[in-house]
């Protein structure tokens, strides 16, 4: 299954407002996308277009997730949400 | 022509479109089963539809928001359709149970999972109970729960506000509020007088007029009225005028006779005392703490504390800023301080109280006050709430001296302290009423309850006499030494009503602290009236036989206050 890693850069972590766009770029995916915090087995892997699954994951800036998805148009929507992770949501 | 009689809390003549709040939703009965002739999946299908129809009109309502406001509100709406509370909810109905039953209760533990997680997304908890009570709302065809959301102005009449229903309440749309229950201290008289909109409380049987329905508001009479006459829209007329010079206050609280009652604004933060200076407030005759506290599961550190307190004091340099420690408990509950399983919480650890059974969070605050007080140029004078005995002042004051606070006083809502004003009094540097509370415990009638409406009114003579009883403490405790008496100020709602500020007046109270939007109704009236006039009014209000005569027969003797509509 394809998966990438991402660095949280948004400086309230995954909450609020970088929660809301995520959960909402991962939703508009082809494929349904995975998260987990890294080294987490992948069986506890969360839904990444959930907001309150993004907000129960807790994940702060600088913690590592991992992303996975299968299917076609898999790796393209991983790549698209990886670069989301690593902006700083909370400076646009 | 139908007439409703309620209570005016807040002055002001308007007419205007009926918009009824919808009830509460209320919980679906647990264990409310799958009707026979629908199945599982016509069930989630539906909550699906449900749960999009609320998405999209959460995210309309973001579109058209700005600011934090629109973040929180893409947020709802996002959890409106969210995966995770949707697949719960469905696997509670394959098992059998209502659609509205599932998503209430996959609501409950999504929220709950939330709160125990603490901090930010504890504060997001209360979103998705909101989401859920939407979406059964949706489900069941009737209107969301909440302020109504329109473009259009309109009157708002509800069975009573909550606390939170202020932020959802945008005073440009919302012209009057009008309610069935509640009392002149209940939340709707809190809110719509710090928003300055006219509300009148109490009035049975208003939850019937029909969406749509125009009526006349009289705020300060009370009335309501379906089908206003000429006369009614003379008066709406007349009142749009006068409240434009009734909106400044030049600050400078006198009477007519040059005896000067300063005139103090009740602040709960600095976007409230930035506020407030501008209104012409000569000072903050209470700023409440709450604000920095509520809404947390821990304490918030001293520096924060301090940071926030500063705030305040910057806006009013070289002016009077009274402080009063946290007041938590009773309606006020707060996890890491109160207990919420207490029988009678009114009658609770709440207050300075909270002292007892949690010892440090007050120090650490006053620690906080007069970091913050040395940082900055305003005069700091500190109170505790909820104060029963001189005991207990002393105590205040001396953990006052200890964290270097120069003037600590105490607040006088028990009856008690007000009993025993000139012992209480002799420990600390001065004394404030809160009358809101002073009502009800020596009325013995819960604030919140619209039927006993007519018994929580300050106007009471029994509350007056207290007034009077602590201002003759101060007095007396002066007489023992050199100087004058010490200060006896009243920052509850009763300053806030202009007739009741010259009745307090000629009690005797040194200053007035109110709602900013009221002080220039209040200013304007306190100038027509010499103390001594001020005196025998009060005399008056004390010698009446109830609160409604004590009101009316000093209203009789004040005709400004008809002339100007308050």
């Amino acid at each position: 299954m394809p998966e990438r890693t991402a660095t949280i850069a948004s400086r309230s972590g995954l909450h609020a407002r970088p929660a809301a766009l995520f959960a909402e770029a991962a939703g508009e995916q082809p494929v349904e996308v995975s998260i987990a915090m890294q080294g987490e087995p992948a069986d506890d892997a969360l839904d990444a277009a959930s907001i309150l699954s993004l907000m129960t994951l807790g994940a702060a800036k600088g913690d590592v997730v991992v992303l996975r998805a299968e299917g076609d148009g898999a790796d393209a929507a991983l790549d698209a949400l990886v670069k989301l992770l690593e902006t700083d949501l909370d400076a646009e | 022509m139908q007439n409703f009689q309620g209570v005016g809390v807040s002055p002001g003549r308007i007419i205007g479109s009926v918009r009824q709040m919808p009830k509460p939703v209320s919980e679906p009965p647990s264990g409310e089963r799958l009707a026979a002739d629908v199945s599982p999946e016509d069930a989630v299908a539906g909550l699906k539809a449900a749960a999009q129809a609320v998405h999209d009109e959460l995210k309309g309502r973001a579109d058209s928001a700005s600011g934090d406001g629109k973040a929180v509100l893409e947020a709802t709406a996002l959890m409106a359709k969210d995966t995770m509370l949707l697949k719960s909810a469905s696997k509670l109905i394959a098992a059998g149970s209502s659609a509205e039953r599932a998503i209430w209760e996959a609501g409950a533990s999504v929220s709950e999972m939330l709160h125990n997680l603490g901090g930010y997304m504890a504060e997001r908890a209360t979103d998705v109970l909101d989401v859920r009570a939407r979406i059964v709302a949706e489900l069941r065809g009737v209107s969301a729960p909440g302020i109504p959301a329109s473009d259009t102005p309109f009157i708002l009449v509800a069975e009573d506000l909550a606390p939170a229903d202020t932020a959802t309440l945008n005073p440009a749309v919302v012209q009057a509020l009008v309610t069935s229950g509640g009392g002149p201290q209940s939340h709707t008289a809190i809110i719509a007088r710090s928003l300055g909109l006219p509300a009148v409380v109490a009035a049975h049987g208003v939850d019937d007029i029909a969406d749509g329905t125009e009526v006349y508001v009289d705020g300060a009479a009370g009335f309501v009225a379906v089908s206003p006459a000429d006369e009614h829209r003379a008066a709406a007329t007349a009142w749009a005028e006068t409240s434009a010079t009734l909106a400044e206050f030049d600050g400078n609280g006198t009477t007519a006779d040059g005896h000067l009652v300063p005139l103090l604004a009740n602040v709960g933060g600095a976007k409230d005392a930035v506020a407030a200076a501008a209104l012409g407030a000569q000072g903050v005759g209470l700023f409440r703490t709450e604000f920095c506290f509520l809404e947390r599961d821990t304490e918030p550190s001293v520096d924060e504390q301090a940071a926030a307190y500063k705030a305040v004091f910057d806006a009013f340099p070289g002016k009077k800023v009274v402080l009063r420690t946290l007041d938590a408990g009773a309606d006020k509950p707060l996890p890491f301080l109160t207990d919420a399983t207490e029988p009678n919480p009114a009658l609770g650890v709440r207050g300075y109280r909270t002292d007892f059974t949690t010892p440090g969070v007050l120090e650490r605050q006053l620690e906080a006050i007069a970091r913050a007080a040395s940082e900055s140029e305003a005069d700091v004078w500190v109170m505790a709430p909820m104060i029963s005995t001189a005991a207990e002042a002393g105590r205040f004051a001396s953990l006052c001296a200890a964290a270097g606070i120069q003037t600590p006083g105490v607040m006088v809502e028990v009856p008690s302290a007000a009993l025993t004003a000139a012992t209480v009094l002799r420990e600390v540097g001065f004394a404030s009423l809160g009358t809101n509370d002073l009502t009800q415990y020596a009325m013995a009638a819960d604030r919140q309850l619209g039927p006993l409406a007519e018994l929580n009114t300050p106007w009471q003579p029994a509350v007056l006499r207290l007034v009077q009883l602590t201002v003759e403490g101060a007095e007396q405790e002066s007489s023992g030494r050199e100087g004058s008496a010490k200060p006896v100020g009243v920052c509850g709602e009763a300053a806030a009503d202009p007739a009741l500020a010259v009745v307090l007046t000629g009690l005797g109270v040194t200053t007035l602290s109110m709602t900013a939007r009221s002080l220039a109704a209040v200013g304007t009236v306190l100038k027509t009236v010499t103390l001594e006039q001020a005196q025998e009014l009060a005399t008056l209000a004390l010698s009446a036989p109830s609160a409604t005569e004590a009101r009316d027969w000093v209203r009789a003797k004040l005709p400004v206050l008809e002339e100007l509509g308050l």
